[in-house]
């Protein structure tokens, strides 16, 4: 099966009940599969006008408890920014794909890339924290577009499932489970204030239509939901509490995986370029190379790095240039070495084994 | 109940100017839902930014206040997740019309079944009085201080010709009328669009000698012209003031609509 197709199987088992997007390669695969598959499961599938668009009517039929998805690539990931922070300051949960494809621009629409890393973590204005998944195989455009949906209905964020062209248009094998494991998200207790969070820093969910008469805005809100904008307070412990409930989450929220944690050299690597790291990993058998695999990007795990005792560099292979290399130096003093590489090749495994072998 | 029921009290009185006619506009609303005896657990109210934006925030039933200009898309993922629920949109012309101009038309074109009562003051009142699409020829805002020399939209022929299956326009003159209006709107399967021409004392009268509402009001209702009269006048090939704007239901129809309750 091919990697966007799995995606969609993936947001289907994870119960994805509406999906809105705007036509856009690399990723119009995903919106084309959950067109057939969606309106034979009572779901809701609609082309909209544009990715504007698109991520708002997400959101709006999130308000109505359904899970909901989007998909896209670059020029229409930018678009969505705005709204994406509304969901970020409403705490509407929400799935958004982007199979990442060469920017600036236009760029290489048919072509793979990692550029957006840091834009969707950044690309709204003003202060918030997301979540976001990046696959390297088929198989994990399937599962972790599950966890995507999980982690977006628990803490009530949106969610960003990073994938690329390369993985996106990849066919492999793909099993899928008889069941997954389906996580909604927390209703509110009637009486309470709905924006009114308990020690987890998550409000409970007032879904629209069953009576909580909620008004939700994307203004500085009191946990009323009413406007305070001029309440420099409200503000500061509003976007406080957004950000808190993501970073606090991290240790819960992470997922990566862990090669040889005794080595001194160590690949660390997020969607398609982990390919690359296998296969060097798979062809020096004998050598000690670590090898830290990023499934969960954002918030960035830097507890990852100290897995790693003995490291003495880490190697970073990204389709951009050097995206998260620049967040993990933050958190580490171990040398931290970027292996950038543009134009929609993935990286040969000589140019890793160069690298690794520079850094000795 | 009655349409005060529909206030969320705690939250009055409004950040609206005195005289504006928004308030007009929300009362007219509310009796037109009051009337058909909608439930408030039912109704959900959607709008983007800007003064008339504002009017969910007034309202105790569930509502969205959404970003500038996309309202209409946030309010079709409601309304097509959930068509059992009733939708209503609050907008204003800059929100609907300028950058909201093609989720607009595409609302329209869908036919999604809601009904978007869009404040029409001829100006972005929430930001000071700049220029919007509907503002007249001529027309001093703080981006025109010359005068306006730009083109101005008719959102009502805009929603007919792409496809809503209800449009009409009155003023903030005409609350029994446009009451009646909004009502036939809710009923009506479909895109419902009912614009309304109300004044704006603060960012657009004070410029442009309408700074007396009274007097605004006084205005809007002398240069409204019946939809049937201006008809007649045309066929009759009489003159029609250039300043008249047409008043009265311009679509009514049942083509096929979407997110309608089964
Ligand atoms: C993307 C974006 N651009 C600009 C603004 C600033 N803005 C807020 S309200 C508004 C205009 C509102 O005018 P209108 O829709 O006519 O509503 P009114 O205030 O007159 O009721 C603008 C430009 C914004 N909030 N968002
Ligand atoms: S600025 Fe104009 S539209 Fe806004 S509240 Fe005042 S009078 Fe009403």
């Amino acid at each position: 099966m091919q990697g966007n197709t799995a995606c969609a199987e993936g947001a289907l088992a994870a119960g994805c009940r509406f999906f809105a997007g705007y036509p856009i390669t690399p990723s119009t695969e995903v919106a084309e599969h959950m067109a057939v598959k969606l309106p034979k499961t009572k779901g809701v599938f609609i082309q909209m006008e544009d990715e504007i668009a698109s991520i708002a009517a997400v959101i709006g039929a999130s308000w109505t408890g359904a899970r909901a998805m989007t998909a896209t690539s670059g020029p229409g990931f930018s678009l969505m920014m705005e709204n994406i922070g509304y969901a970020a300051m409403t705490e509407t949960p929400c799935v958004i794909v982007n199979i990442q494809r060469g920017g600036p621009s236009t760029g290489q629409p048919t072509l793979g890339a990692q550029g957006d890393m840091l834009q969707c973590r950044f690309g709204s204005h003003g202060d918030y924290s997301i979540i976001a998944l990046s696959p390297a195989s088929v198989q994990e455009m399937f599962e972790l577009t599950v966890k995507a949906f999980n982690l977006s209905e628990r803490y009530r964020v949106p969610t960003f499932l990073m994938g690329d062209e390369i993985i996106g248009h990849m066919r492999e094998r793909l099993t899928i489970p008889d069941s997954v494991e389906v996580i909604g998200r927390k209703k509110l207790d009637p009486g309470t204030m709905p924006f009114k969070a308990g020690g987890d820093d998550i409000p409970g969910f007032p879904v629209f239509g069953e009576g909580y008469g909620v008004h939700v805005t994307g203004l500085t809100h009191d946990e009323r939901g009413y406007p305070a904008t001029t309440n420099p307070k409200a503000h500061e412990k509003l976007v406080m509490r957004l950000v808190r409930k993501v970073e606090s989450a991290r240790k819960e929220i992470a997922d990566y995986r862990v090669t040889s944690p005794d080595a001194e050299q160590v690949f660390v690597s997020y969607g398609a370029p982990t390919r690359t790291v296998h296969q060097v990993l798979h062809d020096r058998p004998k050598e000690e190379i670590g090898h830290l695999q990023l499934r969960v990007v954002w918030p960035f795990p830097e507890f990852a790095l100290s897995e790693f005792p003995e490291a003495k560099s880490f190697l970073v292979p990204e389709m951009n240039l050097g995206q998260m290399a620049r967040e993990m130096e933050r958190h580490t003093d171990v040398p931290v070495i970027p292996i950038p590489k543009l134009g929609g090749e993935l990286h040969t495994p000589d140019e890793l084994v160069r690298a690794l072998e520079g850094s000795r | 109940m009655s349409f005060r029921d529909w206030y969320r009290i705690d939250r009055l009185p409004t950040i609206y100017c005195v005289g504006c006619g928004n308030g007009t506009v929300i009362n007219c609303t509310l009796h037109a839902v009051d009337t058909l005896g909608w439930k408030w657990e039912e109704t959900v109210f959607v709008s983007g930014i800007g003064c008339s934006s504002r009017a969910p925030g007034y309202i105790k039933t569930d509502s969205l206040h959404t970003t500038h200009g996309r309202a209409l898309a946030f309010a079709t993922g409601i309304k097509l997740a959930r068509p059992d629920l009733h939708v209503v949109v609050f907008t204003g012309d800059g929100d609907l019309a300028a950058i909201g101009g093609n989720h607009f038309i595409h609302s329209c074109r869908r036919n999604v079944d809601m009904t978007v009562i869009c404040m029409n003051n001829w100006i972005y009142g929430m930001t000071g009085g700049q220029g919007s699409p509907t503002t007249p020829r001529g027309a001093i805002t703080t981006t025109t201080p010359y005068g306006s020399g730009e083109g101005v939209f008719d959102l009502s022929a805009l929603a007919v010709v792409a496809g809503a299956n209800h449009v009409a326009r009155w003023t903030s003159y005409h609350v029994k009328e446009l009451t009646r209006a909004i009502q036939t709107g809710l009923e009506t399967p479909g895109f419902s669009l009912i614009e309304v021409l109300t004044q704006c004392p603060t960012a657009y009268g004070r410029r442009n000698k309408l700074r007396d509402v009274a007097e605004t009001v006084e205005y809007l209702k002398d240069h409204a012209i019946l939809l049937q009269k201006y008809n007649r006048l045309v066929q009759e090939g009489k003159p029609v003031p250039e300043d008249m704007f047409t008043v009265g239901e311009f679509i009514r129809r049942n083509r096929p609509a979407m997110g309608v309750p089964p």
